[in-house]
């Protein structure tokens, strides 16, 4: 079936004309009264105004978050679950509109919208509601008369910064741990994405107290900077490129506050010989998981864009890799039989395709795409790319930097240790894919990959209580996981003594 | 500074973008980005936003403002020459020309690298 398109009648989404930043459980102008137009990726044409927002509408949001912190901190945490729970229920109750707009505000088809964003981020406010519930302090008897109890507190008002290749599920990972954690927060969202996010906040306003979560839209270094920076926020967490999250850093570190970042990877994909050993369901499996590459149009920051496959098996693996991600076209992102959408934007399509040249001028081989594709009617002016598969060798810039395209790049490998050493020849250490029916090979590799996440005989699965972050250059922290929750947290530690006499020491 | 690397070019576009964002901010740096998202495209900010580190390295000038690489990074470029370009798009990130609807881009020649 296909979707109607947003804002036409039959459609489950209607866009206001203009978007104003979302503080307080309200919507307010940006004070300097400007916006910034919109676009979808799908169409390439605008569909509503967002706030373009400045340092006093960050002070705004902040003066709302401050107001409400302390009596949410102080919520019991099940009623904080409670709200959680309600407010994932919320989003549930509005799934195809959600899933609609995250389409076409992002240019990602609602395939995967409705079966992995949304139930995703659902999921992921009723997770942290039952960690926030379950989380218990601890007590030590240091002696006979002298206890140590360790209690957690929220940490106040954080930032957030939210990358575009998936806007409301990365802001689930950031905002379900703080809020449970009994943080408010001011949220950044992604340029390119501001819509779908402004949809949630409504809901979210039905739910919590005004100022728990606060929306404020712009650009980076009008609105993202001002909250970075600002000595307000007890902690800044961001998603996106290596040289922002070098001045995140940077920014707290004139605040002396915690960061937390993830910032990508240049994944390997790792095919041991054993997974040709038979023609059965496994095989299939495993050529999936090379076609995986293509989810969210390679827009995915653990995208499995580099493939080592063992060279007993290479030529037939790839042939028939090939001929199974022939499958994956970019189609209408609305319809929900495509399986390739719009790449996020023109300056990201362009890149793409300067990455495509790269490839090409240093000797890889195009076995399939290699172009970007134009599809007709509306979608005319929409960006998209044909799924592309390189050959070369791993030193190539195809295999060392993250294209965020649906572009993967194949190379061969010479028995387990080679394997491993392509594998890890990569700034970077997100994640990892394994694939083998031999279990010594599984565990072998899966500790030897130097990444975050070593998917074995799986990939592109993000379960809420799976713990998901970078070694490397690929960040600092672990989302996804109940620990997250020591990231928005401090510990206080109560050293008391129950001894009513002196120590005798003074 | 001298330019040891002299290994970035730009295209007249770009240039016009430059001249246009160092009249409003003054002195410019740039610094080419790795990883996720708006990874792999060049950031551009006015001198001093950036802390440059010990082990970036000075790629060259684009209209004498200076253009750097992370050092880990450079070592998987140095088999490349780089042209800066710009592209209409709303890239995210905080580089200063996106608030004009525009994004800086990397585009990439082959050169010969001299033996170690």
């Amino acid at each position: 079936m296909r979707y109607d398109r947003p804002n036409t009648p039959g459609s489950k989404v209607q866009y206001r004309s203009r978007y104003d930043n979302f503080i307080g459980g309200e919507y307010v102008r940006p004070r300097q009264e400007r916006y910034f137009e919109n676009l979808s990726p799908v169409t390439g044409k605008a569909f509503c105004e967002v706030a373009r927002s400045s340092a006093e509408d960050i002070e705004l949001a902040l003066d709302a978050a401050h107001g409400a912190k302390v009596a949410w901190g102080k919520t019991p945490a099940a009623e904080r679950a409670n709200l959680l729970n309600k407010l994932a229920d919320l989003m549930e109750a509005n799934l195809e509109m959600l899933a609609v707009s995250e389409t076409w505000d992002n240019g990602k088809p609602v395939r995967e919208t409705l079966a992995a964003d949304l139930p995703l981020a659902i999921d992921h406010f009723r997770y942290f509601a039952g960690c926030i519930r379950a989380e218990e302090g601890s007590m030590a008897e240091l002696d006979a008369l002298t206890v140590a109890y360790h209690v957690k507190e929220p940490l106040g008002v954080v930032g957030q910064i939210i990358p575009w290749n998936f806007p409301l599920l990365m802001a689930a990972w950031k905002l379900a741990p703080a809020l449970a954690a009994g943080n408010c927060v001011v949220l950044k969202p992604a340029e390119q994405t501001p819509a779908t996010i402004l949809l949630f906040a409504e809901l979210a306003a039905k739910v919590l107290p005004p100022g728990v979560l606060n929306v404020v839209n712009g650009f980076g270094i009008e609105a993202g900077k001002p909250l970075a920076s600002n000595r307000r926020i007890a902690k800044i967490a961001f998603t996106g490129e290596t040289t922002t999250g070098r001045l995140i850093m940077q920014y707290a570190s004139e605040n002396l506050i915690p960061v937390t970042l993830e910032l990508g990877g240049k994944s390997p994909n790792v095919f041991f010989a054993d997974v040709m050993a038979h023609d059965d369901d496994f095989r299939q499996k495993a050529l999936e998981g090379f076609g995986m590459f293509a989810l969210n149009q390679g827009e995915v920051c653990t995208c499995p864009s580099r493939a080592l496959i063992d060279k007993q098996i290479y030529g037939t693996f790839l042939e028939l890799a090939i001929e199974r991600a022939k499958a994956s076209q970019p189609g209408d992102p609305l319809d929900t039989d495509t399986r390739v959408g719009a790449q996020a934007s023109n300056d990201q399509l362009e890149k793409i395709l300067s990455y495509i040249d790269i490839g090409k001028q240093e000797g890889a081989k195009v076995r399939l795409g290699g172009e970007r594709v134009r599809l007709g009617g509306d979608l005319a002016g929409g960006y998209y790319v044909a799924p592309t598969v390189f050959e070369g060798h791993n030193k190539m810039r195809v295999f060392q930097e993250e294209i965020f395209g649906p572009v993967v790049s194949v190379a061969t490998f010479d028995g387990f240790d080679d394997a491993i050493s392509q594998a890890n020849d990569t700034l970077y250490g997100l994640g990892a894919g394994v694939w083998t029916r031999d279990f010594h090979t599984a565990f072998q590799a899966g500790r030897a990959i130097e990444a975050g996440r070593v998917w074995t005989n799986c990939y592109h699965l993000y379960p809420a209580h799976a713990a998901f972050g970078g070694y490397k250059h690929s960040g600092i922290g672990r989302e996804n996981h109940k620990m997250m929750l020591d990231h928005y947290q401090q510990t206080k530690n109560l050293l008391v003594s129950y001894d009513p006499k002196p120590m005798g020491f003074f | 500074m001298a330019d040891p690397l002299d290994r970035i070019e730009a295209t007249a576009a770009a240039l016009a973008l430059v001249r246009q964002l160092a009249a409003t901010h003054g002195p410019l740096c740039f610094h080419l980005s790795g990883g996720c998202c708006d990874g792999s495209a060049p950031m551009c900010f006015a001198v001093g936003e950036f802390k440059l580190g010990q082990r970036d390295v000075l790629l060259g000038h684009v209209d004498g403002h200076e253009f750097w690489i992370g050092g880990d990074q450079w070592e998987r470029w140095q088999h490349t020459t780089i042209t800066l370009d710009v592209v209409p798009g709303r890239g995210a990130s905080f580089s200063l020309e996106i608030p004009e609807g525009v994004r800086f881009l990397i585009r990439s020649q082959l050169c010969v690298v001299p033996p170690a």
